[in-house]
């Protein structure tokens, strides 16, 4: 709403294969799928994923994608991701890709930061890799409530991050918030996780960035105004005009 | 191929499929994926005179074999509806269109559908009595015949576009405003509604909906609609359309039988955005199946039992 832009390029509906689907932290899996990933662009994107059993899809972040597959990182929060972390590989799964706005890199200046929480970690990577491929210094912090959580931390280092990764309760690494290890000399950030830690790091930086939101979702991709917010610019649907919204035009309050 | 072509309320629609409004926004996001001109038509998002935002979130939530919503209405208000959404359906969508308005006053509908009538591409205005997210209007309207009649009377007046009044399952007794709504000129009856739902989380303790309750839609739903629909359809005599979980093409056929002219795909299409697709494609070999030649002939043909 609010003079939401054409779309510029088309979701696709189609089934992909499991190849992969391991726990890589408590209660959290990465599931790696094959199919037609033509309509992933952006970093920040998310799929919409189809269960045998349920009646919503379940909209999961893009994690990674090369030219044949799709990665993702989740949780298991509920029954529908419960439903997720015990399917096999070679199972199908009929799944929406091409969905939200992703982050926007060309405002990423030389150093950015990337900050991550929890099941909010999963799109920093790509968004890394592809920062990086431009030659920015890309600097990442994972913050996760204990260490038997934490993953990501050697992935992130791999591709040539610096990565802080902090503990709520010190288990590993720094101990405390994602606020506590900000460091200096960044020129953006973006970041995705909790609600709560996205505000705290909206007060907590001192310069620019962009937040991907999470809210509960009917379509996914922009028909049935479920996931709308208020922002300084107008109505936004989480789904379609965001999740990735720039740290000028959030509003905090519903 | 059998006949798949109805009238409704003097215009054809070359299949009874139509996408309900507040599941298929203005068209162009399902036009992403397929030419949205195979449907018989589809019913735009809820419009209202001023903007509204809505109800806060969340607004969705699951349920077994359905979901509720608790959207409340958010359209940008008639004007940039007229000005932004219509020139954009225009480009994916070339078949009169309906045009779903719903309001808070009576003067509201008037006001609305006032507006819309003058909209070349508006084939038909549904006129909402029946939203289960909103105070002090939509379903107020469509639980009470007298006032649904008001309603129904006042935007009579105001258009010569054929009127079809879309109502609410959250009543006692839904044939005594289907038939008020007719002895007020209504052109067309539209039925049902969501029902309105309640879900809780259990980790919280809280409804699921910030609104606490909701309209709840999806196959789940659909033996009551069939039934209300059945009902309503043997005490008018105006067109009525069908909807309420309806998914397949099964679904559609089921619908006309119990009296059903044309059918709404709702909820469906979230879940599946080819869905509405799907049914139209698929509709000449149910037909077929059963032996049915013509659609047009068919509707209200359940037999005695």
């Amino acid at each position: 709403m609010g003079g939401t832009p054409a779309p510029d390029r088309n979701m696709k509906d189609t089934v992909f294969k499991i190849i992969e689907n391991n726990r890589i932290a408590k209660n959290v899996y990465r599931m790696c799928l094959e199919g037609d990933v033509s309509a992933i662009r952006n970093p920040g994107e998310f799929i919409n994923i189809r269960l045998e059993g349920f009646y919503l899809r379940r909209p999961i972040s893009v994690y990674d994608v090369s030219d044949t597959t799709v990665t993702i990182i989740y949780k298991v929060v509920g029954k529908g991701t419960e439903a997720m972390s015990r399917m096999t590989v070679g199972e199908e799964l009929q799944i929406l890709t091409g969905l939200g706005n992703g982050y926007d890199l060309s405002l990423s200046g030389d150093k950015p930061l990337l900050i991550g929480g929890g099941v909010g970690v999963p799109p920093m990577y790509l968004l890394a890799k592809r920062l990086l491929a431009q030659g920015k210094v890309v600097r990442v912090i994972l913050g996760f409530n204990t260490e038997d959580e934490v993953f990501g931390e050697e992935e992130f280092k791999a591709i040539g991050c610096s990565v802080t990764v902090t503990t709520v309760d010190g288990s590993r690494g720094v101990k405390g918030f994602v606020t506590d290890a900000l460091p200096e000399n960044y020129t953006y950030f973006y970041t995705c996780g909790p609600e709560p830690m996205l505000k705290a790091v909206y007060n907590a930086t001192d310069t620019s960035g962009q937040f991907s939101f999470e809210e509960r979702m009917g379509c996914g991709f922009g028909a049935c105004m479920g996931c709308s917010c208020k922002t300084i610019t107008g109505y936004k649907r989480i789904c379609k005009d965001g999740p990735v919204l720039k740290k000028e035009e959030i509003l905090w309050e519903k | 191929m059998g006949e798949m072509k109805v009238n409704l309320c003097g215009i054809t629609l070359d299949n009874p499929v139509i996408p309900a409004s507040g599941t298929f926004g203005y068209g162009y996001e399902f036009a992403e994926l397929y030419d949205i001109n195979i449907l018989g038509t589809f019913s735009f998002k809820g419009t209202t005179k001023d903007a509204r935002f809505g109800n806060p979130t969340p607004r969705i939530a699951e349920c077994t074999a359905g979901m509720i919503n608790a959207v409340g209405l958010q359209n940008p208000g008639v004007d940039k509806v007229i000005g932004e959404e219509l020139p954009k359906l225009k480009k994916c969508f070339h078949k009169p269109v309906m045009a779903n308005v719903s309001g808070f006053a009576v003067e509201d509908y008037a006001y609305t559908c006032g507006k819309l009538d003058k909209e070349e591409q508006v084939g038909w205005l549904e006129v909402n009595v029946s939203c289960p997210n909103v105070h002090g209007g939509g379903m107020s309207f469509g639980t009470n015949p007298d006032a649904a009649a008001e309603v129904t009377r006042a935007v009579k007046a105001v258009t010569t576009k054929p009127v079809i009044v879309k109502l609410s399952p959250n009543v006692t007794d839904i044939v005594s405003i289907a038939k008020a709504c007719e002895d007020a000129g209504a052109d067309g009856i539209s039925l049902i509604n969501t029902m309105l739902g309640m879900r809780i989380e259990l980790k919280t303790r809280k409804p699921i909906i910030a609104n606490t309750m909701g309209g709840f839609s999806g196959p789940a739903i659909f033996p009551v609609a069939l039934r209300m629909v059945y009902q309503v359809a043997h005490a008018v005599k105006i067109p009525v359309v069908g909807m309420g979980g309806v998914s397949t093409a099964e679904d559609v056929i089921e619908m006309m039988l119990a009296g059903a002219t044309a059918v709404e795909v709702g909820a469906a299409n979230l879940v599946n955005p080819y869905a509405s697709k799907e049914i139209v494609e698929n509709l000449p070999a149910v037909m077929e199946q059963y032996g049915i030649k013509n659609l047009s002939e068919i509707i209200g043909g359940v037999k005695n039992g």
